[in-house]
């Protein structure tokens, strides 16, 4: 089968591999650069866990052909650290009790994360609106929607 | 004398265990919000190939002939594994604690009894691959007649559904077609009642809908062990059940779990393991078979759906004086764990009530759905909702405020309750003060005062007389352990073959390992 070179930044570092016609990035992102964050639960684009930032911009990795990133800027939760210090949405889940089997966790910080770098002091309906389309089967959804808004509380703070 | 320094490692652990009331950190939160939790699926090992399984488009039909010639040349196949090739096809998952006969295939040899049954299973290089050669898989099936309704499964000349259990019910003690609660003469008490409310209930199968679905990856180790990892809940039962198809000792398999994507019950039932861990045996190289979403909405067992009846007689001041439950567990076409939830089921019954006369009887369904199993409750929550629902009713009939109506039938310590046991430590009745306080919810100051502690026992401890009913006859030979997935394919255009007749009784297993009983509470060779 013939293979489609790509080239992408993954989380700040630019990465190149070879995949198939018709591979997903969710695909690439786990099996070709080795990035676990990005979760499959559905592959058809209902439950979120594959989110990811391309550009910024917050997408369902498995309905994403991994050839469409070329050139782009791919984000995960791998990347969301600052080297060994948390991010304060990764503070504020932990605090929060935010995650129980934590497999909704990689795309529900990348939803939060898209709607924090838009807006700063989102409202509650603001947040809920953001993960909407992110499932948790634990139904751990109200600590999440206040870890949220914790983490942009803290932000202010700091600011 | 060489000792241990164990002041450097003295402030490590204090041995400190009040944690009530202490906010704690989950020890794998971390690891969540930084996604390096380890899930079975994050797993990439050198070589690995894909397995994907073939289903029944089907609820129930013979299956006269499966050829997999073109599917075995198609690019990037590696095997196709048939019914045949596994080495004990025929399992039930209780039968690790003796309960239950063996009655699920692996793989469907001879008929497949629900939507979504695995047939075949293809190892590839991909997953696309894979998909591509079960395209090439061709299957002749003559679709039968199904039953999908559990008192419709239960009627004379119904279908049967599963052959091991010919009048589509689950056997108890090999005699017992249903599980049974007698305490009083409920006759009598209906008979007495002011009122009697009888009324039916329905539940549905519920998916569990793991954000993670069902998979294992399963890859030869050091010393012809095989690694594997998986998703279930239920490690070292999965262990066991997969040394038991798969007909070698325990100490072959090197189970790694523990993360799980969410469970609430749909990952204990073994799907994936077996066939992931056959087909690394069978190719020398590391297996991973994961559901698709689709397939653990389809295949991935369901919480089963329940029919209940409840006919209650109660007193103008309040009291039930009589319950008469009948249920019907809808099992699907296998044992799961159904004929469980049907004995949890009725050590439930009547509720967390005291009441003189109950009546019992619930039945464990065979019928051409998914198999059922385990979530969250089960054998208990339907019955429960049943249960409630008829209460909030019954407190209507008399005009008793349902609060008070639930504390003035409460158990109390030293009742009797149907089981002949006597309760203690109850706490209904302070339970449902409390809620009413935090619903505010006005209770009587009567209501409020009444405890669990005070006024039970006398005679409501009485076991009130029973009428005992005729035994009934022992299991038909019919019923016995059947071996049909070993039997040659069924011939094309006749009508299905009666039961088989009796094999000899199952071999004691190989390990010859005393099985203990849970569910029959006794030891047993």
């Amino acid at each position: 089968m013939t293979k489609t070179p790509l080239q992408f930044r993954h989380n700040g570092r630019d990465v190149a591999v070879f995949v198939d016609g018709g591979v997903n990035l969710l695909v690439a992102l786990r099996e070709l650069i080795g990035d676990m964050t990005p979760k499959f639960g559905c592959g058809q684009g209902g439950c979120g866990a594959c989110s990811v930032l391309i550009d910024g911009e917050l997408h369902l990795s498995c309905l994403t052909l991994a050839e469409a990133v070329n050139g782009r800027a791919v984000e995960t939760l791998d990347g969301l650290k600052d080297g060994p210090n948390l991010h304060p949405l990764q503070r504020a889940f932990m605090e929060q009790f935010a995650a129980q089997c934590g497999y909704c966790t990689p795309g529900m910080l990348m939803a939060a994360k898209s709607l924090l770098d838009r807006n700063p002091s989102p409202s509650r309906a603001e947040v809920i609106e953001a993960i909407s389309g992110n499932i948790c089967r634990c139904t751990g959804y109200e600590p999440i929607i206040n870890a949220v808004l914790a983490a942009a509380s803290s932000g202010r703070a700091r600011a | 004398m060489l000792e241990l320094r164990k002041d450097i490692f003295a402030d490590e652990r204090d041995d400190n265990l009040k944690e009530i009331g202490k906010g704690t950190q989950r020890q794998d939160m971390l690891g969540h919000v930084t996604g390096t939790s380890t899930y079975f699926d994050d797993h990439k090992l050198q070589g690995m190939l894909h397995l994907k399984v073939l289903r029944s488009p089907h609820a129930h039909a013979r299956l006269r002939r499966i050829d997999t010639m073109e599917a075995e040349r198609s690019p990037g196949v590696r095997r196709i594994i048939r019914g045949a090739d596994v080495p004990r096809n025929l399992n039930t998952l209780l039968s690790l604690i003796n309960f239950g006969k063996d009655d699920e295939p692996s793989l469907a040899v001879d008929k497949v009894r629900y939507k979504g049954e695995p047939i075949v299973a293809i190892v590839a290089d991909s997953p696309r691959e894979a998909y591509e050669a079960m395209a090439k898989v061709r299957v002749d099936y003559e679709p039968l007649p199904a039953v999908f309704d559990v008192e419709e499964a239960l009627k004379p000349g119904a279908l049967v559904v599963n052959e091991t259990y010919p009048k589509n019910t689950f056997i108890y003690h090999d005699v017992y077609d249903h599980q049974k609660l007698r305490f009083g003469d409920v006759e009598r008490g209906f008979a007495e009642a002011d009122h009697v409310l009888e009324q039916r209930y329905q539940m549905s199968p519920i998916e569990h809908a793991p954000t993670e679905t069902n998979g294992s990856i399963a890859a030869p180790d050091t010393n012809g062990r095989y690694v594997v990892y998986t998703s279930t809940q239920a490690l070292f039962f999965s262990l066991d059940t997969c040394a038991k198809i798969l007909d070698v000792p325990s100490n072959t398999f090197h189970f790694i779990g523990g993360t799980v994507g969410g469970g609430f019950g749909g990952k204990v039932d073994t799907l994936t393991e077996p066939l992931a861990i056959l087909g690394a045996m069978l190719t020398g190289r590391p297996v991973r078979y994961q559901l698709g979403r689709e397939e653990e909405m389809q295949f991935g067992s369901p919480r089963g759906a329940e029919r209940i009846y409840i006919k209650d007689g109660v007193m103008r001041d309040g009291r039930i004086v009589a319950r008469k439950i009948r249920a019907y567990f809808d099992s699907g076409a296998y044992t799961r764990l159904s004929s469980y939830a049907v004995v949890k089921c009725v050590a439930h019954l009547p509720g967390p009530y005291t009441i003189p006369n109950v009546h019992g009887d619930v039945y464990c369904v065979f019928t051409n759905r998914t198999p059922a199993t385990a979530m969250r409750g089960f054998g208990v929550t339907a019955m429960d909702f049943a249960l409630e629902c008829q209460m909030d009713k019954l407190a209507h009939l008399v005009g008793i405020d349902p609060m008070e109506f639930r504390i003035l039938n409460a158990y109390r310590d030293g009742d009797m309750k149907a089981h002949r046991r006597e309760a203690k430590n109850t706490a209904l009745i302070e339970c449902a003060q409390v809620a009413a306080e935090k619903a505010k919810w006005p209770l009587r100051e009567e209501v409020k005062r009444m405890s669990s502690r005070k006024d039970g026992g006398g005679s409501r401890a009485a076991i009130s007389p029973t009428p005992i009913e005729p035994a009934p006859q022992r299991a038909a030979v019919s019923q016995q352990r059947t071996t049909y997935d070993r039997a040659p394919p069924a011939p094309i255009h006749e009508p299905p073959p009666p039961a088989p007749p009796p094999p000899p009784r199952p071999q004691s297993p190989s390990h010859g390992a005393t099985r203990f009983s849970s569910v029959f509470g006794t030891r047993r060779r």
